[in-house]
């Protein structure tokens, strides 16, 4: 079983080669890289990565012109099939738009781009894309974004609360997100959407390698499934 | 037809732009400012041309074109005007 995996790539994404190359080393899998204009997926996908970066130029709101490509349509139905899909900073704020995460990503409370090293508490690892970690571990990521601010309202919030949503939180929140939340994902559990970035930090050499583990974490959840 | 569009955070969610531009109208160090300037909100105004047969058709549409992208209505409201 060779794990398998797509990259889209929207005008604009600036972080679809660093998650083509991230997943690869972790996993030893395949990439394929998909334009956002296609209709259709590879077949026999184990995981789809929405990368960071712009999306059309941040314009009108973070992924709301992204979430509506041609591509984000079969997104969301390999999504319902129960494909493994994460959405990474500009991912995640396209995840939110789609519709396939709750919430949505503001400005950061601080008004700043924050891009740092930024310290996060793994706080469900009973997922397929946490599993390697231990619960309540201290990993490091990198943030880089301007809108990371996660917002939902009070309903929403005790909703993804009480259904064990939350996977990561910052341990200093840098912008105001509800809850420190850093990453979130869906009720089923396949789709996660964070800003700090395990695509820059999955080798030693650059400042971190904790990123590497969720990637591994989803290769031993389809090696387990297969 | 032509559409104008008013898209404005909801009551309660936190404008920090809107924070930063109260500011700023307070006054900034150098700068005289107006203390009495408060409750800023910034928002979007967008205009454009719509082909339709009637007002109430255009405005559906304008209604349907907000819903799907021009607002995020988690934390956005909007207005419609078709005239």
């Amino acid at each position: 079983m060779s794990f398998k995996a797509a990259v889209l790539v929207f005008p604009g994404s600036n972080c679809d080669r660093d998650c083509k190359v991230a997943v690869e080393r972790s996993t030893g899998g395949h990439v394929d890289m998909v334009w956002h204009q296609d209709t259709a997926l590879p077949s026999g996908l184990d995981l789809i990565v929405v990368p960071g970066g712009f999306s059309y130029g941040d314009y009108l709101r973070c992924g709301a012109m992204a979430s509506l490509s041609p591509v984000m349509a079969e997104v969301v139905k390999a999504a319902e099939r129960g494909v493994n899909v994460i959405g990474i900073c500009n991912g995640f704020q396209i995840l939110c738009e789609s519709g396939l995460l709750p919430g949505a990503l503001m400005r950061n409370n601080t008004l700043k781009y924050i891009c740092k090293p930024i310290e996060l508490k793994v706080e469900n690892h009973n997922t397929a894309f946490t599993q390697g970690y231990t619960s309540g571990q201290s990993v490091w990521m990198t943030q880089g974004n301007a809108d990371g601010n996660f917002v939902a309202d009070a309903d929403t919030l005790n909703a993804i609360e009480g259904n064990g949503q939350v996977v990561f939180r910052y341990v200093e929140n840098p912008n105001g997100s509800a809850n420190d939340i850093a990453g979130l994902m869906n009720t089923r559990g396949n789709v996660l959407g964070m800003m700090p970035h395990p695509d820059r930090a999955f080798e030693a050499e650059l400042g971190s390698d904790d990123g590497a583990t969720l990637f591994k974490s989803l290769l031993n959840s389809a090696l387990t499934a297969a | 037809m032509k559409a104008k569009v008013h898209v404005f955070l909801k009551p309660g969610v936190l404008d920090v732009q809107g924070k930063a531009v109260e500011g700023a109208l307070n006054g900034l160090s150098t700068v005289q400012g107006w203390a009495n300037v408060s409750h800023v909100r910034v928002g979007k105004v967008l205009e454009f041309d719509v082909a339709a047969t009637t007002a109430d058709e255009a405005k559906a549409q304008v209604k349907d074109m907000c819903d799907k992208l021009l607002a995020n209505t988690v934390i956005e409201s909007y207005t419609v005007e078709v005239a």
